[in-house]
């Protein structure tokens, strides 16, 4: 008896836990997206340290005689722009808006796809219908001519990029966790849930929710590269996040003009941009990958398990 | 056994659409699974059903539960007319009716642990307060034989047989009245199955379960019934007190049916003369007029080609034993 308490049970969620530790790309990006957190969460103690403030023009020791870009060196760690601002501390408070903009927005998308999703596979009929067409309208939808049209007629700003972004993202998200929730309804626990009087929100959300939940973390952290991706794309042609506030789209907007001669424009926030979205897709695969019960790499044979 | 009636079905009809053909020629077609089902339940019996896999024994249980929508005829729970009850309304019915699934890696959520699985009931029909649930739920596990300890774990960590035993315990959780068993063993090893069966009986002893046992395993429905239904393609052709339907068969298709149970006596003196039912069940889609079994039978004759036969009692002297057929065996005709 005693022995059988000491065995302790482990969870599915536990189970992709362990996957997970033991997987050193997911490791590895983990780490990265660490970082760049602690980076976004320091950012103003950068500039104190520096003491450069992110919107400030140094235009003495900022900018070279001919008004060019000062290089990476002891006073400006990466060089400045063209406007003689710390690209340093830039990048650091671009990286706010990045996580920022890429968390909220695809948590918003994942959260409205997974209720569409639940709703539509569940009720089915007339409700499947109607959302299963909103969300191929939603698909079909060109993304960049209407962020385009939407973002002139509101004005660019944060609000709108995370609105946007959520807005062209959810129905991915929707369409999945529909294919999955119209199995689940067929299976024997929700049967078992009805016959004992459970309601809607019972089904869709105690017994259904946690079996789309592996899906949902997935596409959480692939949504999540995609929004920064979509934020930098949003920013770079002027339609996101307004300057003078940095984001990594319009420092590599601003770096086409000066990026024969000063290099550092284009590459550290490119390289910002690229790290981070890259980690997050790395992440997203290993999460897929543990969360997948057939992709068992804890038990090995002969291994130590 | 007292004669109050639990539970009435009376010409419970249920159709399906299916979609068949393929490309142009797809159309809609309407399944009779459950083709008009008369049944009475008696207060604390067991009542065997058995018939062929897709004989509709599955649906039949989930039109008793209501959780199909009944196409015609009449569902009666205890006096009360629940064919097309709101969910509503049937809720609080739910805590009377309870069901026990086939499969015992199915009907539990992999993703839940048995505790919240087996609070469910109380959870949903609002019984008890929260503190009070995880004791309810451990003095449930300790009723089917679980260890209590164990409730904070996922069914994935558990048998067959024990997880069988939770979906038995979220069943009597609030202590109903009918339990509907849907081949509650035949999922499990032949050695876990006896455990099983032993555990319903004593349920039923200790809270006055009336059980519908559905089953396509004669010997198993033998064991636990006090009488016996024969269902096919959608029909009821024979139902009798449990022992007078092995020994004194009426219907050829319950007659067909025991000969196809393996024996192990092969000396056993009065040995069943082989009726083996040759070619598969006719489709439902298209079932034969007459007496559906008519194209399988041996003692067919024209009549049976045209005329649907009708469940009903075939000796004064065995009013308990009713048979749909126009040529039923006589004692001693076919064993």
């Amino acid at each position: 008896m005693k022995q059988t308490t000491e065995i302790r049970g482990r969870g599915p969620w536990q189970l992709a836990y362990e996957r997970l530790r033991r997987d050193r790309a997911a490791i590895g990006s983990a780490i990265t997206i660490l970082i760049a957190v602690l980076v976004a969460l320091s950012a103003p103690l950068l500039a104190q340290i520096t003491g450069h403030p992110p919107t400030m023009q140094f235009g003495h020791t900022g900018l070279g005689p001919t008004g060019i870009p000062v290089g990476p060196g002891a006073e400006f760690w990466l060089g400045t722009d063209g406007l003689g601002r710390d690209v340093l501390v830039r990048i650091a408070y671009g990286t706010r808006v990045s996580l920022l903009v890429g968390v909220v927005a695809s948590g918003l998308a994942v959260l409205i796809g997974a209720v569409v999703g639940i709703a539509a596979g569940w009720f089915g009929g007339i409700v499947d219908t109607i959302l299963s067409r909103l969300m191929d309208v939603v698909l079909s939808l060109p993304f960049l001519v209407l962020a385009l049209a939407l973002a002139a007629l509101v004005g660019p700003g944060l609000g709108i990029s995370i609105f946007l972004i959520a807005f062209f993202s959810w129905a991915t998200v929707g369409r999945v966790v529909r294919a999955e929730a119209k199995s689940i309804r067929e299976r024997e626990y929700v049967q078992a849930a009805r016959a004992l009087g459970a309601g809607n929100a019972h089904i869709m959300f105690v017994e259904m929710l946690p079996m789309v939940g592996a899906t949902v973390i997935v596409y959480a952290t692939l949504l999540i590269p995609a929004s920064i991706g979509f934020e930098a794309t949003l920013s770079f042609l002027g339609l996101g996040v307004p300057p003078p506030t940095p984001s990594w789209g319009n420092m590599l907007a601003d770096a086409m003009a000066y990026y024969k001669v000063a290099w550092w424009l284009l590459l550290f926030p490119g390289a910002a941009l690229l790290g981070v979205t890259y980690a997050f897709n790395v992440l997203g695969d290993s999460v897929r990958d543990a969360l997948d019960p057939k992709h068992d790499q804890t038990i090995k044979p002969g291994g130590q398990s | 056994m007292s004669n109050d009636v639990l539970l009435q079905l009376t010409g419970v009809v249920k159709e399906f659409t299916v979609k068949v053909g393929s490309g142009f020629k797809r159309r809609k077609r309407s399944l009779q699974a459950v083709a008009g089902v008369d049944l009475s339940l008696r207060r604390g019996e067991t009542l065997g059903l058995v018939g062929e896999s897709g004989c509709g024994k599955s649906t039949l249980a989930r039109c008793v539960m209501r959780l199909f929508a009944v196409d015609s005829g009449r569902v009666v729970f205890d006096g009360d007319d629940l064919t097309h009850a709101s969910n509503a309304v049937l809720k609080p019915y739910r805590r009377r009716m309870q069901m026990v699934f086939q499969d015992p890696y199915g009907s539990l959520n992999p993703r839940r642990r048995v505790g919240s699985i087996i609070g469910d009931p109380f959870r949903i029909q609002g019984v008890g307060s929260a503190a009070d649930r995880q004791a309810k739920v451990q003095e449930l596990m300790q009723l089917v034989g679980l260890n209590p300890e164990h409730y904070n774990r996922f069914p994935g960590e558990f048998s067959g047989g024990q997880r069988q035993r939770i979906g038995i315990a979220r069943a009597i959780a609030l202590r109903p009245e009918l339990i509907v068993c849907d081949e509650p063993v035949s999922a499990l090893d032949v050695s876990i199955q006896a455990q099983v069966l032993n555990l319903l009986a004593d349920l039923q002893k200790e809270l006055g379960l009336t059980y519908l046992f559905i089953s396509h395993d004669l010997s198993v429905v033998r064991h636990v019934s006090d009488r016996v239904a024969v269902m096919y393609l959608g029909t009821i052709v024979e139902i009798a007190p449990s022992e007078a339907i092995y020994e004194r068969t009426r219907h050829p298709y319950t007659s067909a049916l025991l000969s196809a149970v393996p024996r192990f006596e092969a000396d056993a003196g009065t040995a069943r003369v082989e009726s083996v039912l040759s070619g598969d069940p006719p489709s439902p889609l298209d079932p034969p007029s007459g007496c559906r079994f008519h194209p399988r039978c041996p003692r067919a004759q024209d009549r049976c080609r045209h005329e649907v036969p009708v469940l009903r009692v075939g000796n004064a002297d065995d009013p308990e034993h009713l048979t749909a057929c126009h040529f039923p065996l006589v004692d001693g005709d076919a064993s």
